[in-house]
């Protein structure tokens, strides 16, 4: 028998291959000229990354569906795309000198976050409900290992383990929901799923009822919405701060790709039936995380509960739906991006080897002993509660919008909100830094060159992108071709 | 000559703003320089529009319109009417004088003039606003530095304050957000265009049911700017904590933001609900009159005072916007005027005294007209200004406010009128504890009188009051075509609204009788 092997596009996966190929090459280096290589391995990761962003941006435009259409490469992957090599970039500059510090310098740490890229970046190009499911394994599993990076840390291994077994327990839903779509249909590719279910009434099938329910979970976990959250406080908390922040974005926004693409084209009728599931999961998230982020004391596992209630406002997009919707999410996951990073670059600045500074009365005073940094953490703090001029308001703006525009006004009252209520905590680090005394002498800062790269990158993004959001508003809604 | 002014005044504070982050902040001295030739310039350039301004036109003038977010159908329109000029000219006025207030302002001075000259942009930005959207990032932008303001240079309970003014605020105005975005997509179906622009949604007709919602959403957003009656309670929080400068411009504009609000966004936009909700504004504003002032007159707190009173003066203001005539509101734009101009004089006085004494209990005071006697008579005018003495601006105001009500609404004004009486009580009582009797205290025997800054302080608000007092054609015939339009405006989508509704109930009856007829004819059969 002749095995025909089905024409294959190197070209349309080629940033995955750049970041694949060179994250292996870190690692070898990284055995072979530990000496020499170490230091600089940050460096070379980062050009990699913005070397694939470069050509990652070239492939606009086009739709190419690949490898027997397991793979697509549309706008909507190229921007999404676009989202997680700029969080890596940033991360690895945040990394450079905070794992020097916390003396966890190994080469696999920067390998281990391309892997991470590299399965988030086939997340969002996957056609096919199995390519989804490998890109969410290899970015999982690189980031339960990052999770429990400070290996002589109780909490970070706590982080690291309970991500892993909650993890595990959460793809295991995903897998067998797509073994039930795959069941009724006959096929996991995406498309076909859409045209099989067009053909055929769905909702009436159990089966597909069950693997729906199924994937909600799946995906729910990974971006974190209530009843799914229990673990992202703990391994947030937890995790090194640079791979707290990572988390925090990348993964969430590979998540959201993945949601979107297998809502919106292959189920968009259970979507739009099934919208009063997300509908509550989405009020849920919001409420549940803004509330509980009040009484947290520890800046990072405030910022998880807030990261809850933004995947809260991003659902919210994915309810509304439509080009307005997925347009609205891409837009929201960028500028979220962009402000969370900058906020968890304050912390990273302001810990120090063992002593991580992290609860909130620990930035009393900052406003007046580094008032620049403590500006910037304001602003970083306004733009995630959505006031204006800052891109975070521009994106909320984006999603209400969308949510009205599809009718759904109620979700947009209880959205906003949720905004107010989120006011409150994210006015309580600006009230530390510039109402309050400082409890004790500040260390000097951890400031390197790359931080700083990394604050001004991100201050730019929450500020230009804020006034100026024009173009990146056009972008995005070119970038909803998902029909 | 086709210069951008109003850009430039609204943006110009904002560049001082950034020209101080670059001055090192132990020059205490040079910061403040920079920040008062930037606020007396800003308060100049502003000059022209008061001399330039059309008095024959209804349309907005000085407009630019430029677009800003095309994708949303955002534009950078802005422009100003008679119903904006003499607000866009009171805040460039006001944050000098504020500016000038701070002089003696010990504690991060940058911080604070930066935070000064950014609310300054915010504060002019929401007034020239001529779209949406835009209007609505002003109105928020300028919630952060007024936040700052009151919390780090406030009083003891500063944090609670600026955090229940903050919280207030935005929780009124997310849900302004929600309705602006519901009307852009309701002008969308209507006309097929993404736009923002107030002009081109002022032509949009909305249906009665959505228009009763939206007000409420709106109202909300000002209701608790202004603020009205029961949604007050953040004001003498955020006054009594304030810095005195803070609390002037808190007082002077920034509620007039909540009036304005309702005369440029509500009325226009919702006049059917608009003339529905009458009662119920009208009840509310009459309850603020009476029980601001009832509640100022217990109060031993100067500061206080002033606070309440001004929720009893706003509630003037609103019950003239919503009388729908032309003396109610020129009376309410007026006494915008005018309010901003004497309690903004009186936070001025209290601060004065507080900083010579460090308390602002009136029963520490008493028979400072002795050692005082400059402050004495300033403090006199301004008080009686407040009152509304005939010759004095706040009669105008409050006059034509009233005879406008007459005009409407018997009872009502008799209401209120009640309380003018009332305002005299009070401030009469406090003027008479403060500044007459004996001086027992001896702390106070150490006063000294107002300086030459003080002075150039209070002087030219004085001059204002004598000016609108006795003369104030100036003012009234620049927003006399402006208020007649948009009254007009108003009434003809009314009746418009109200012939539909005519039309629906006849139509209804009509098809009643056709049910009757065709029974009938069934009997018959």
């Amino acid at each position: 028998m002749e095995i025909v092997i089905p024409p294959f596009d190197l070209k349309s996966i080629s940033p995955i291959l750049i970041i694949t190929i060179s994250a292996m090459l870190i690692l070898v280096a990284d055995v072979f000229f530990r000496k020499t290589f170490r230091d600089s391995l940050g460096y070379i990761s980062f050009l990699i990354v913005v070397l694939t962003a470069m050509v990652a941006c070239t492939q606009m435009g086009k739709t190419v569906y690949s490898f027997s259409d397991m793979f697509v490469v549309d706008n909507f992957s190229v921007f999404f795309n676009l989202i997680f090599l700029v969080s890596t970039a940033i991360v690895i500059l945040l990394s450079v000198s905070y794992i020097k510090q916390e003396g966890i310098n190994y080469g696999e740490y920067y390998t281990l976050i391309l892997f991470a890229t590299m399965g988030m970046m086939l997340m969002a190009g996957g056609a096919d409900l199995l390519t989804i499911f490998l890109g969410l394994e290899i970015m999982s599993i690189s980031l339960y290992v990052l999770a429990g990076f400070r290996r002589d840390c109780v909490r970070s291994n706590e982080a690291s383990l309970k991500y892993f077994l909650l993890g595990a327990f959460a793809t295991c839903f995903l897998l067998y929901g797509i073994a039930m779509l795959y069941g009724t249909t006959g096929t996991t590719n995406i498309k076909e799923i859409a045209s099989f279910l067009a053909n055929n009434p769905s909702l009436s099938n159990p089966m597909i009822v069950t693997g729906t329910s199924l994937l909600i979970i799946g995906f729910g976990f990974k971006v974190a919405c209530v009843p799914f959250h229990k673990w992202t406080p703990d391994v947030y908390e937890g995790a090194p701060t640079a791979i707290t922040a990572f988390m925090s974005v990348g993964p969430k926004a590979a998540a959201f790709a993945a949601f979107t693409r297998v809502f919106l084209v292959a189920l968009p009728d259970v979507e739009q039936k099934w919208s009063i599931i997300l509908w509550v999961l989405a009020v849920l998230t919001m409420t549940v995380g803004n509330l509980v982020a009040i009484v947290q004391k520890n800046i990072k596992r405030m910022l998880a509960y807030s990261s809850i209630a933004h995947a809260g406002y991003a659902l919210m997009a994915i309810i509304a739906g439509g080009d307005f919707g997925s347009s609205s999410l891409l837009f929201y996951m960028l500028a979220y991006t962009f402000m969370n990073l900058g906020a968890f670059a304050v912390v990273i600045v302001l810990g120090r080897k063992g002593k991580e500074n992290a609860n909130i009365e620990d930035y009393s005073g900052l406003g007046f002993k580094h008032p620049l940094l403590a500006v910037t953490m304001c602003i970083f703090m306004f733009s995630l509660a959505g006031i204006p001029p800052f891109v975070g308001f521009i994106g909320k703006f984006y999603i209400f919008s969308a949510a009205i525009k599809n009718g759904f006004i109620i979700l947009a009252i209880i959205g906003v909100v949720n905004s107010v209520i989120s006011v409150y905590y994210y006015l309580r680090v600006t009230v530390v830094m510039y109402m309050k005394k400082p409890v004790r002498e500040f260390a000097p800062l951890s400031l390197s060159p790359f931080v700083i790269l990394a604050l001004i990158i991100t201050l730019w993004g929450t500020i230009h992108l804020g006034i100026f959001p024009a173009r990146l508003i056009d972008l995005a809604q070119k970038s909803t071709l998902l029909y | 000559m086709n210069l951008p002014i109003l850009t430039i005044i609204t943006f110009l504070p904002l560049f001082g703003a950034i020209w101080l982050l670059f001055v090192n902040g132990e020059n205490q001295e040079k910061i403040k320089r920079i920040a008062l030739v930037i606020a007396i310039g800003d308060f100049i350039i502003s000059l022209p529009l008061f001399f330039k301004f059309k008095l024959n036109t209804s349309e907005f003038q000085f407009i630019e319109n430029v677009s800003w977010i095309k994708e949303f159908g955002i534009s950078y329109h802005v422009g100003i009417d008679g119903i904006s000029l003499f607000l866009f000219l009171l805040t460039s006025f006001l944050t000098l004088i504020c500016i000038l207030a701070s002089w003696n302002v010990k504690d991060r001075i940058k911080e604070y003039m930066i935070a000064m000259l950014i609310l300054e942009t915010g504060m002019l930005g929401v007034f020239i606003s001529l779209d949406l959207f835009l209007f609505y990032v002003f109105w928020e932008l300028m919630l952060i530095p007024m936040y700052l303001l009151i919390g780090v240079w406030g009083g003891p309970r500063r944090i609670y304050a600026t955090i229940k003014f903050f919280i207030f605020t935005m929780a009124g105005s997310v849900l302004m957000l929600v309705a602006i975005i519901v009307i852009y997509f309701m002008n969308y179906e209507a006309t097929g265009e993404y736009t923002f622009d107030l002009l081109k949604i002022y032509n949009l007709d909305i249906p009665m049911g959505a228009q009763f919602w939206l007000f409420l959403a709106f109202f909300f957003a000002f209701a608790i700017k202004v603020p009205m009656f029961p949604f007050h309670t953040w004001l003498p929080d955020a006054h009594v904590e304030a810095p005195t400068a803070g609390s002037v411009i808190l007082a002077g504009v920034l509620l007039k933001m909540g009036t304005y609000g309702f005369v440029r966004f509500s009325l226009p936009l919702f006049p059917y609900a608009s003339h529905q909700f009458v009662p119920l504004i009208a009840w509310l504003a009459i309850a603020g009159i009476i029980y601001g002032a009832l509640v100022a007159m217990v109060q031993e707190d100067l500061k206080k005072l002033v606070a309440y009173s001004s929720v009893s003066h706003l509630g003037f203001v609103m019950l003239g916007i919503f009388v729908f005539n032309i003396q109610g509101m020129e009376g309410s734009i007026l006494q915008m005027i005018n309010h901003g101009l004497s309690t903004g004089a009186l936070f001025l006085l209290v601060g004065m005294i507080y900083e010579r004494r460090h308390t602002r209990l009136i029963a520490d005071f008493g028979g400072l007209t002795k050692k005082m006697p400059m402050f004495a008579i300033f403090f006199l005018i301004i008080t009686l200004s407040s009152i509304g003495l005939p010759g004095l601006n706040g009669f105008v105001g409050e006059f034509l406010v009233l005879v406008g009500v007459f005009k409407t609404n018997v009872l009502y004004a008799v209401l209120a009128t009640t309380g003018v009486i009332l305002s005299a009580c009070y401030m009469l009582w406090m003027f008479q504890r403060v500044m007459f009797n004996k001086l027992t205290n001896p702390e106070n025997k150490k006063l000294k009188d107002i300086n030459m800054r003080e002075w150039a302080l209070l002087l030219p608000i004085t001059i204002l009051v004598f000016w609108i007092g006795i003369y104030p054609k100036p003012i009234i015939s620049r927003m006399d075509v402006s208020v007649n339009h948009l009254l007009t405006q108003v009434d003809e989508k009314y009746k418009i609204t109200l012939n539909k509704l005519k039309i629906e109930d006849e139509e209804a009856a009509y098809a009643i009788k056709e049910d009757e007829s065709t029974e009938h004819t069934i009997e018959v059969d």
